[in-house]
């Protein structure tokens, strides 16, 4: 159980998925300046803010075991409930494992799930967003009304049913997460592509008799991606809190893997004896890290923007 | 005044600047003098106007005309103050009335604004406040004023009577988006009239308006003027329009005022090589493609804020000599009332031609058999609006078929059926080559895809603005024409030549192209698999003057050497006459005339092609005796009666019988048929009496 990653279908190089579909998706959409882009965004401070943040927690998650100075299982008894020190940084919780080490490595099952969710639902979104715009008639009208319904439910009451029936895993939390996002994001795709489907282009495309798919995928997916793009950072930001959600409920990942969201909930019952530091810092690597994706985020869409 | 600068100086020697002395400014509504605007791009400042001097005089009507780039709406902006963030006056005086807004503080600057300046700009929509009512909004421009609140309504319901709204009443309590944009521009001159103001600034007032209400708008623009004894600067891309309305006219190019004088003199006989150009390149009456290629101006204008030495528009110039890139050109008096900025002015009429005059292969004409049919074909969109109802036309082998009518005539709805985008009603008839034709696009055959294409107005709308120039104009290669490989690249390499795109372009997305390569990208795409039939709606129309001279040149080029028929839309009517060989004029979804393009042009007209002709200004500025049609084109949810042009005919019959019985199509001459009771010759002789006004003769 050290590793609970291994036993996840993605591999343990699976966070650098991250930084890459961000990458490519900012250059399609890059503005017509040419290569200026990515020289808009370094020269916005909370980008850069963001971004160092962002680094540093993918580092962790994927040196995360080399990089603590403890094992995050390791459990000390004697030396359980100790304050902030030079030895423990973070402390440690009342089964005396060290913090710093519990915090570090539980960057890892976050920035899996949470970009894997991302990617899943956003996929999943996209393909029914172009369908719906593109379509349109009573595909749109069925369609659109399921999406609203399913927007009707609370998503944590969604996840809930998923997760008792399929068991929690890093699997079903990506699968679950994704599905969520679908129709939040096919309903902003929907609306990208409506203002595009009035455009010369597509009866231009109409009159070569291209394929619907071609259309979507090859005239109207590339007008459309700046949002797609926006829509899928705004998301992992959300994701971010949707996973720590879940496992503060104990639908996530489970004990004793080190988790931000489990840890906090294992903990805040002691928050009343003065153990604040078990909760606190995974409390503060969550907000690090929606904050610093926020952060990005903002950025992207403002450069998009200009 | 005007003739008071220039008037004692000898013709040979230069004018520092046409700048009236500082005595003259309180004495004119407008001074402008060495006035540099700059916009800030980037950390760098760009100059958008450079040393513009101008001044208009009590009463007077100036334009400035130039093409987009040109600093024109700048100008308008600068004299207010109401430039963006990033613009600035970097130099010069403006005086308006004798005050300098320039130095004038906030609350000054609104008095001045207030009662001093009015504008009107090129999109009435924008100009209101769509949350409230018409006749409110007027009447706070009297409140302003300091009338009482039922004194203002009252003034404002005065107002919309003189700006001639029929039922001032039932308008005023109308919100904006429920007047057509002829009545909201109306709406708009009231409110800037509203304050009496001693100086109105039009800024393309009538761009947006179709050609039988800008005629409208204009004479009422005219007859206001007049009546208010106002001062206008009058800012337009239209030459014509300028022509009408104006006594005298500043043309910028890129920035620089480089020719100044009375409209008429200047029109008829310029005297700057840029404006030489660009009159040449409107095709004038009797132009026609078979025998003349319209002149163009070579060259691009200069990117804004590029470093100029020498004379800005020398690197367009045929006369340009190494003086012009030297050194910068002062005004040189043309004579006592005008001024031109070019060190040859008394050469620039002799300018040569950028593109000889002659067709270089006169197409040898086709069979002229019928290529396209079109019979009684309806279209009723959702809502009982009929766009179409029962037009029958034939577009024959290698011609071109013109199709006019104001917007709303139906014109884009038909073009959109032949090429099966909109789908006709039942029982309409599309035929190509005696083939029935599906009416979806999406099922018709490659072969009758290749057939019939289209060259739309606006290729931003057109191209995919994420595509290069080579997969768009390929892809209608691989995909309709079959062709890959070697047979690919040497298509594409023959028909980027073609339409004189260059190798460079291949890998340049259409937000890196102007507005003409663009539109030469889309004319590639239409004939890239070997149409019969190419539809261009409008073509031009999003086009500068000069680029639009190019690309029909372009369209006369291909058609002479594909033998391809064009189906080509537009409201310029002389656009149609210099490019047809026939021409359909459509009202309200139905064909009122049909004919041999001289034949219609030369009469008998249908009243409503006739009020079509009037209905465009010419650049030789005559007022002539016209008809004018009253209000606008009726909802075609509901059309009137017999015929369907009865509401708004000059020359209805008092019989009875035009509301009554819808009039069949005529044959006056072969081929030539007309759709009125009036019988033709009747319909002649009246023609004849006043003063056709389209008729052959006074060209240039």
């Amino acid at each position: 159980m050290t590793d609970s990653l291994a036993a996840s279908p993605l591999g343990p190089d699976a966070p650098l998925g991250l930084g890459a579909p961000v990458a490519v998706a900012v250059a399609v959409a890059a503005p017509p300046v040419g290569q200026a882009w990515w020289r808009l965004l370094l020269r916005r401070p909370t980008f850069v803010i963001g971004a160092c943040i962002l680094l540093f927690w993918i580092v962790c998650a994927i040196f995360g075991h080399q990089i603590a100075p403890y094992s995050p299982l390791a459990q000390q008894l004697l030396n359980n409930n100790t304050a902030p020190s030079a030895a423990h940084w973070f402390g440690t919780d009342t089964l005396g494992r060290d913090m710093l080490s519990r915090v570090i490595v539980g960057a890892r099952d976050m920035l899996v799930i949470t970009p894997l969710a991302t990617i899943l639902g956003t996929v999943l979104g996209t393909a029914l967003g172009l369908a719906m715009g593109y379509f349109g008639g009573w595909f749109d009208l069925v369609v659109g009304r399921l999406v609203e319904a399913v927007l009707a439910l609370p998503a944590v009451i969604i996840a809930f049913l998923f997760i008792v029936a399929l068991g929690p895993s890093t699997g079903t939390l990506i699968i679950v997460i994704g599905l969520i996002f679908t129709p939040l994001i096919a309903r902003t795709v929907r609306a990208s592509v409506l203002t595009e489907r009035h455009l010369d282009y597509l009866a231009s495309a109409r009159l070569l008799g291209e394929s619907p798919v071609r259309v979507m995928v090859f005239e109207i997916l590339p007008n459309v991606l700046p949002s797609i793009l926006v829509e899928f950072t705004v998301r992992l930001g959300y994701a971010v809190f949707t996973v720590a959600t879940l496992s503060f409920l104990g639908f996530g990942i489970q004990p004793p893997t080190a988790d931000w969201g489990a840890d906090i909930s294992a903990n805040y019952v002691t928050l009343g004896a003065g153990y604040w530091w078990q909760t606190l810092f995974p409390a503060l690597a969550i907000a690090s890290l929606v904050t610093a994706v926020n952060l990005v985020t903002d950025s992207i869409e403002q450069v998009l923007a200009s | 005044m005007t003739a008071d600068p220039a008037g004692p100086l000898a013709s040979s020697s230069p004018l520092p600047s046409p700048a009236p002395a500082a005595s003259d400014t309180a004495d004119e509504a407008l001074t402008v003098s060495h006035l540099d605007v700059a916009y800030r791009v980037r950390g760098r400042d760009r100059l958008a106007l450079r040393d513009v001097s101008f001044s208009v005089g009590r009463g007077e009507s100036y334009g400035l005309v130039g093409e987009s780039g040109s600093g024109k709406s700048t100008a308008a902006l600068a004299l207010v103050r109401y430039l963006p963030g990033n613009g600035r006056v970097s130099a010069g005086t403006i005086s308006i009335n004798g005050q300098d807004p320039l130095a004038m503080r906030k609350a000054a600057l609104r008095e001045l604004r207030a009662r001093t300046v009015s504008m009107v700009y090129q999109e009435p929509g924008r100009a209101l406040n769509p949350s409230i009512r018409v006749g409110q909004q007027i009447a706070e421009v009297f409140e302003i004023a300091g009338e009482h609140r039922h004194a203002a309504l009252a003034a404002a319901e005065d107002m919309l009577r003189k700006v001639q709204i029929s039922d001032p009443g039932r308008v005023m309590r109308r919100y904006p988006h429920e007047l057509s944009g002829g009545m909201a521009q109306r709406a708009v001159i009231a409110m800037a009239l509203a304050a009496s103001p001693s100086l109105l600034i039009l800024d393309e007032p009538t761009t947006a308006l179709d050609a039988t209400v800008e005629a409208e708008v204009l004479d009422l623009v005219a007859a206001l003027r007049q009546e208010f004894a106002t001062s206008v600067l009058f800012i337009s891309h239209n030459l014509a329009v300028i022509a009408k309305m104006c006594d005298r006219v500043g043309v910028l190019y890129a920035g620089e005022l480089v020719e100044e004088g009375p409209a008429g003199e200047v029109f008829a006989a310029p005297r700057h090589p840029y404006t030489v150009g660009l009159l040449r390149c409107i095709p004038r009456r009797g132009q026609r493609k078979d025998a003349d290629r319209l002149d163009t101006i070579p060259g691009f204008l200069p990117s804004p804020g590029a470093d100029i030495t020498g004379c800005i528009f020398a690197p367009r110039c045929a006369l340009a000599a190494d003086k012009c890139r030297s050194s910068d050109p002062p005004f040189f008096p043309v004579d006592a009332v005008r001024t031109s900025r070019c060190f040859f002015h008394e050469q620039a009429p002799s300018l040569p031609r950028a593109t000889p005059a002659s067709v270089s292969s006169i197409a040898p004409r086709t069979d002229g058999g019928p290529l396209v049919e079109i019979a009684d074909v309806s279209k009723t969109f959702g809502g009982g609006i009929r766009a179409l109802a029962g037009v029958d036309l034939t577009v024959r082998r290698g011609e071109t078929l013109g199709l006019v009518g104001e917007s709303g005539s139906g014109k884009t709805t038909l073009a959109r059926v032949l090429l099966g985008l909109t789908a006709a009603d039942q029982g309409s008839v599309l035929k190509l080559d005696g083939a029935p034709l599906n009416p979806d696009a999406r099922r018709r055959p490659r072969q009758t895809l290749r057939a019939l294409q289209i060259v739309f107005q606006n290729p931003d709308s057109a191209l995919n603005r994420r595509h290069t120039v080579r997969s768009l104009i390929s892809r209608p290669l691989t995909r309709l024409a079959g062709l890959s490989g070697q047979a690919l690249r040497t298509r594409l390499a023959e028909l980027i030549a073609s339409v004189r795109l260059e190798d460079r372009h291949l890998a340049l997305r259409p937000g890196q192209l102007s507005g003409g390569l663009k539109q030469r990208v889309a004319i590639a795409r239409a004939f890239g698999a070997g149409p019969r039939v190419v539809v261009c709606d409008e073509p031009t129309s999003a086009l500068d003057v000069s680029v639009q001279a190019a690309i029909l040149n372009l369209l006369a080029d291909l058609q002479s050497a594909e033998q391809v028929s064009y189906l080509f839309i537009s409201h310029d009517l002389g656009l149609v006459r210099y490019l047809s060989d026939r021409i359909v004029v459509l009202y309200l979804g139905r064909v009122m005339e049909v004919g041999p393009a001289e034949t219609v042009f030369a009469g008998p007209h249908h009243p409503y092609t006739e009020a079509l002709f009037s209905a465009v200004p010419s650049l030789d500025g005559q007022r002539r005796a016209r008809i004018r049609l009253a209000g606008e084109i009726p909802s075609a949810a509901d059309p009137p009666g017999g015929c369907v042009f009865h509401t708004r005919c000059p020359r209805k019959l008092s019989t009875g019988i035009c509301e009554s019985t819808e009039p069949p199509l005529l044959e006056d001459e072969p081929g030539h048929q007309i759709r009125c009771h009036i019988p033709l010759a009747e319909l002649r002789s009246l023609q004849r009496n006043e003063s056709a006004p389209y008729r052959e003769g006074n060209s240039e």
